[in-house]
């Protein structure tokens, strides 16, 4: 098949998928003016029935709780995997000069604030899940931004001195089980698995929602503790070789 | 308001163009990011702002660390490799 036929194949298909996608766009609704039953039921109760003023978390982590719920064991099988697939083979790790390098005073002395910054916004977004647009997961992956910086500004020495803490795997494996264990606390109280039984408090209070709030810090403690045990089990033998080869 | 969505969407596939023509693999991964932020920017403008911030955390830490992370591991591996030829 020459160069020629093939572009003319393309163009004969690119053509049918303009006339297809303008069709498809021209009766697309106006924007604002969503067509669904569901989404105006579930955006009118969700501040009463569940004391929860963003609902998108509303609905994350408590109507459709069950798919977050294997999502969240998504992400912890697949961080399982790949610990699994690249752990370093049996040997003792050499301390590398490049492991000690590390960026000029300014750069650390613009990277700590940065890094407190980030540390109490990722918090704060895992904590007020339930008011504000936000949640686990998006706080959870500012927590774990953190560290990289430590990364970038200082030497592979701290950051893997934060990232291969024994307790960054426990952190881990809590986060994920919390889930589930507030979801099996639900029986305590008669009712079926993940149902929002403790009191919801105050609508617009931090400590408001019931267990939207606690699923919603577990999720970020999951997210956090994953990326962590992610970026340093990619790093990991790369900087222990970098002392040898050099 | 309805001019800046329409200059922002047409930035955007400026932008996905972009990063389709970098050829160099950590420039597209920068490019690839800078789409990610416009993406956040157009969420954020059409009244998304939860998908903002999870385009913001996926886009602009998530997916080029993953990227990264992978790049540096496999030239490592290609390093490794030719050094244990040339020792041989």
């Amino acid at each position: 098949m020459s160069q020629k036929v093939r572009l003319r194949i393309f163009w004969i298909c690119a053509a049918g998928f303009a006339c297809i996608y303008f069709l498809v766009a021209k009766n697309l609704p106006p924007w604002g003016h969503y067509r669904g039953p569901y989404g105006d039921v579930i955006s009118s109760l969700s501040v009463y029935e569940r004391h929860a003023t963003d609902v998108v978390n509303a609905i994350d982590y408590d109507y459709r709780g069950f798919d977050t719920l294997a999502e969240e064991f998504i992400l912890f099988t697949s961080v399982l995997g790949v610990m699994m697939l690249l752990r370093p083979p049996e040997r003792k790790a050499t301390p590398s000069a490049t492991a000690e390098e590390s960026m000029s005073p300014a750069v650390q002395l613009a990277a700590l604030p940065c890094f407190a910054i980030l540390i109490l916004f990722g918090l704060y977004m895992s904590t007020h899940g339930q008011l504000t647009p936000g949640g686990g997961f998006q706080g959870g992956v500012i927590i774990a931004s953190a560290p990289m910086l430590v990364y970038v500004a200082e030497h592979f020495r701290a950051f893997k001195r934060i990232t291969s803490h024994p307790l960054v795997e426990g952190l881990e494996a809590a986060g994920a089980a919390g889930y589930a264990v507030i979801g099996v606390t639900a029986f305590a109280a008669g009712v079926p698995f993940l149902t929002n039984w403790v009191p919801l408090g105050v609508t617009g209070k931090v400590f408001s929602s019931g267990t939207i709030a606690a699923i919603s810090a577990c999720v970020g403690l999951e997210v956090a503790t994953a990326f962590l045990l992610l970026s340093y089990t990619y790093l990991a033998e790369i900087i222990a070789d970098a002392g040898k080869t050099k | 308001m309805t001019i800046f969505r329409m200059l922002l969407l047409s930035l955007i596939g400026l932008a996905a163009l972009g990063v389709v023509r970098t050829r160099d693999l950590v420039s597209q991964v920068l490019a690839l990011t800078f789409y990610g932020m416009l993406l956040a920017v157009m969420f954020f403008a059409f009244q998304a702002p939860d998908v903002a911030l999870s385009q913001i955390v996926i886009g602009a830490v998530a997916l080029p660390l993953m990227i990264m992370l992978v790049l540096a591991r496999m030239r490592h591996r290609e390093r490794t490799l030719a050094e244990q030829k040339d020792g041989r």
